[in-house]
């Protein structure tokens, strides 16, 4: 491996409840992926199909958390990075899937597999490889703790690799008017 | 059974005595509250169409104030006075053996309509709790026996005004009195001092008086004083600011029980030296029943030509007093939140500059004086600015009235010259086993042990007179949250950074009192304190973190034996989290909980 290669920063991204609208801007960062490649080394992500986090420099999180399986990836994510990045709406503030918050679970649950027409009564599933719920879709502060964050729903590839080649050369991210909105 | 309609006739009565003013909006809903306790929405629209005003900004001004209700409230209202003096005094408890005895949930109106329990920010009567407000009016000395009393009378149905007497005597408390509490006034005698030295003259003694605003912030008077008569404008108006709501803070209530004429006085004083022929006095709403008193003190300095026309006979001296109320809303303290109460809005603060001295109520030059500060004036006029500075310190001139409460023998109102130490104070009001003295209320400071030797003035410890003593048995992390709690309430909602940041701090406090605190909460905590303190509207917001930089730095470990963890931990139990969905799914394997090995960073 060449002296480049190693000092390389190691980069995990990963998808909670999210809608993956976060990754597909992270592609939009065009043909900075090149550069970007040069910059670092991609560990879990989509992108590679590695399905466990080592030790990271910065780990990327889409989404917000709103099942056991989350939490236990959050975690890792947490364990493993040294920085932790909230990436859009979802992780920041629970986002979309978060509407669910005012229903009772327990209720939403019963709607969607006891009372609606056409699926008879095959109650909730039960299947242990099925992550269960949270009672509330949380943003990911609320679970571990998260060093930074990109606004937008989704934030634009601009703003994303705005964000990483601060992070990545040593400056402290910064991301000015029109980089920085929340919708 | 109480009807729920206000009828128009009675609308047009109030609106036509306020001269159909918009600006008097604020009274004018005090007033049509009155009958029912609650303002329904058709009164809303129908004050609306009198005043000429938008339903929205009605709305808008009765949703604003603690004391308005949109919607229905008990007939007998029972509001506890929720300051951390009387939480101490055991008002929680007392508030929920009340709760059980009339069978209802606190802030929560019963189903019958009978009575609702609640609390409000302190009330200012710290050295007689724990206290309430029934439908308004202050009940003392609270203890279980009062509180069955309380129960019973609510169930039988007598009102309040028949309640014993014995529930609502408010006492003075004086302990120690200087030259403001030893003057006997005959009513005019500073005034006819003042009008022989004529204006220039008696402008020039304020000057050599040195005197400071009482309301905490020092400003000099006479500077004060000196724009005002300066700015263009002939029509202008003095204001004193009786809005105690400082947590703590009583000297008010006892200098307008006890000095009220000196009290009016004092702004006929100023009106004389600025040229105003409008005074305001505006009472905060917790003080409402000091007003028909107050009304008879000033139709009695009317009929002995100290208020109206030519007064003291001097032609071109006409002034008069009208008192406005508030209605519980502790940011209307600050004095261009005030004027926009007294103007009728919602007490949102203005921008300064330009400062009311020149632009004040509705817009004219305007002096906004403390009632402590207001009264001082007459010692002046009476003994001569020299006289006055001769007191107190080069930079503190004169006396001042402490509000002392909490953890000491003699809680009540002691006058001391400026420069008085923390130590001594404490001697004389029979403290013992003193951990902390919170100066100021819950926006002041908060003095640990080894600062009692400083002092009490503008230069060393300001404050507006609020002297809370906590023993060594207390908690200092709890009364920094009631603090914190207290100005996530009052926070007028206007800027965001207050808005937001009083209730971010709050919901972290909580979690370090619930048990879930971890270090970082801390590292938060310091850094909502310094955004609430750089970035805030006014000085609600940047004193909210007050108690609590001074708490963090004088008594961190009360916060740090609350933590659970040295790096993270969630608000709430993960594993509790998942209970909804092990009942639904009827799972109750492994992978249905979180191990507890597996900690959170």
């Amino acid at each position: 491996m060449s002296t480049a290669a190693r000092t390389r920063v190691r980069l995990a991204t990963t998808s909670l409840a999210g809608c993956f609208g976060c990754h597909m801007s992270f592609l939009d960062i065009d043909e900075h992926l090149f550069e970007l490649v040069e910059l670092v080394e991609f560990d879990r992500s989509p992108l590679t199909n590695i399905k466990h986090c080592s030790p990271c420099d910065i780990g990327l999180i889409e989404g917000g958390v709103c099942n056991a399986e989350n939490v236990h990836v959050l975690r890792e994510f947490r364990a493993q990075c040294k920085t932790l990045v909230a990436i859009g709406a979802c992780a920041i503030n629970g986002g979309l899937p978060a509407q669910r918050n005012h229903i009772p679970l327990e209720a939403c649950l019963r709607e969607v597999y006891q009372s609606r027409a056409g699926l008879g009564a095959s109650g909730v599933p039960n299947d242990p490889e099925l992550p269960l719920l949270l009672d509330k879709v949380r943003p990911i502060h609320e679970v571990v703790r998260v060093d930074y964050s990109i606004p937008g729903c989704p934030p634009s590839g601009e703003a994303i690799w705005k964000f990483l080649s601060d992070l990545i050369a040593g400056r402290t991210p910064r991301l000015s008017h029109p980089m920085l909105h929340f919708d | 059974m109480r009807s729920h309609e206000i009828s128009s006739s009675q609308i047009a009565d109030v609106v036509n005595r306020h001269h159909r003013l918009p600006d008097r909006l604020l009274q004018i809903l005090i007033e049509l509250q009155e009958p029912s306790g609650w303002l329904p929405p058709a009164t809303l629209t129908a004050l609306a169409d009198a005043l000429g005003v938008s339903r929205a900004h009605v709305e808008g001004v009765a949703g604003f104030y603690s004391f308005l209700h949109t919607e229905p409230v008990g007939r007998y209202r029972l509001l506890f006075s929720d300051n951390i003096i009387e939480h101490q005094l055991g008002s929680r408890e007392l508030m929920a053996a009340l709760c059980s005895k009339l069978w209802v949930e606190p802030h929560k109106p019963s189903e019958d309509g009978l009575v609702s329990v609640s609390t409000t920010s302190c009330i200012g009567m710290g050295d007689q709790g724990p206290a309430m407000l029934a439908n308004g009016r202050p009940v003392l000395r609270l203890s279980h026996q009062r509180i069955n009393q309380i129960a019973e009378l609510v169930r039988q149905q007598v009102p309040v005004s028949e309640w014993p007497e014995a529930f609502f005597h408010v006492d003075n408390n004086i302990h120690r009195r200087d030259a403001m509490l030893q003057l006997d006034l005959a009513p005019g005698a500073a005034l006819q001092a003042a009008l022989a030295l004529g204006r220039a003259e008696w402008m020039r003694q304020m000057q050599l008086s040195n005197l400071r605003g009482r309301g905490g912030a020092g400003f000099t008077t006479a500077v004060k004083w000196m724009a005002c008569a300066d700015a263009p404008g002939a029509d202008k108006v003095v204001v004193c600011n009786a809005d105690e709501g400082e947590p703590g803070t009583f000297k008010d209530r006892v200098l307008l029980t006890t000095l009220a004429d000196a009290v009016f006085e004092g702004m006929t004083l100023a009106a004389w030296a600025v040229g105003a022929r409008q005074g305001l006095l505006y009472l905060r709403g917790e003080y409402r029943y000091l007003r028909p008193t107050l009304e008879a003190v000033l139709a009695r300095r009317r009929s002995a030509g100290l208020l109206g026309r030519q007064i003291l006979g001097k032609a071109g001296f006409d002034f008069d007093i009208e008192i406005h109320l508030g209605a519980g809303a502790y940011v209307c303290g600050e004095e261009t939140a005030l004027l926009e109460s007294l103007e009728g809005k919602r007490g949102t603060p203005r921008i300064r500059p330009p400062f009311p001295v020149t632009r004040g109520y509705l817009g004219r030059p305007t002096v906004v004086n403390n009632v402590e500060t207001l009264a001082k004036t007459c010692l002046i006029a009476l003994e001569g600015g020299a006289a006055f500075a001769a007191t107190g310190t080069a930079q503190s001139t004169g006396t001042k009235l402490l509000s002392i409460s909490g953890d000491c023998a003699r809680p009540g109102i002691y006058e001391y010259p400026f420069g008085v130490a923390i130590e001594r104070v404490l001697e004389d009001c029979g403290a013992s086993d003193t951990q902390a003295v919170q100066v100021g209320g819950a926006a002041g400071i908060m003095l640990a042990s080894y600062e009692f030797h400083r002092r009490i003035a503008f230069e060393d410890v300001p404050t507006a007179g609020a002297f809370m003593v906590f023993d060594s048995s207390r908690d200092l992390f709890e009364v920094a949250r009631n603090f914190v709690a207290f100005f996530a309430h009052e926070s007028c909602g206007f800027c965001t950074p207050c808005r937001v940041g009083t209730s971010l701090l709050l919901k972290a406090m909580n979690k370090l009192a619930d048990g879930h605190g971890a270090k970082t909460d801390l590292a938060d905590i310091e850094w909502i304190d310094r955004l609430l303190k750089n970035a805030s509207h006014c000085g609600l917001g940047s004193a909210a973190p007050n108690p609590v930089m001074d708490t963090l730095l004088k008594f961190r470990p009360a916060y740090e034996r609350r933590l659970r963890s040295l790096d993270f931990a969630p608000a709430f139990n993960l594993d509790d989290a998942l209970a909804a969905a092990r009942r639904a799914s009827g799972r109750d394997d492994a992978a249905a909980h979180f191990s507890a090995d597996h900690a959170p960073r």
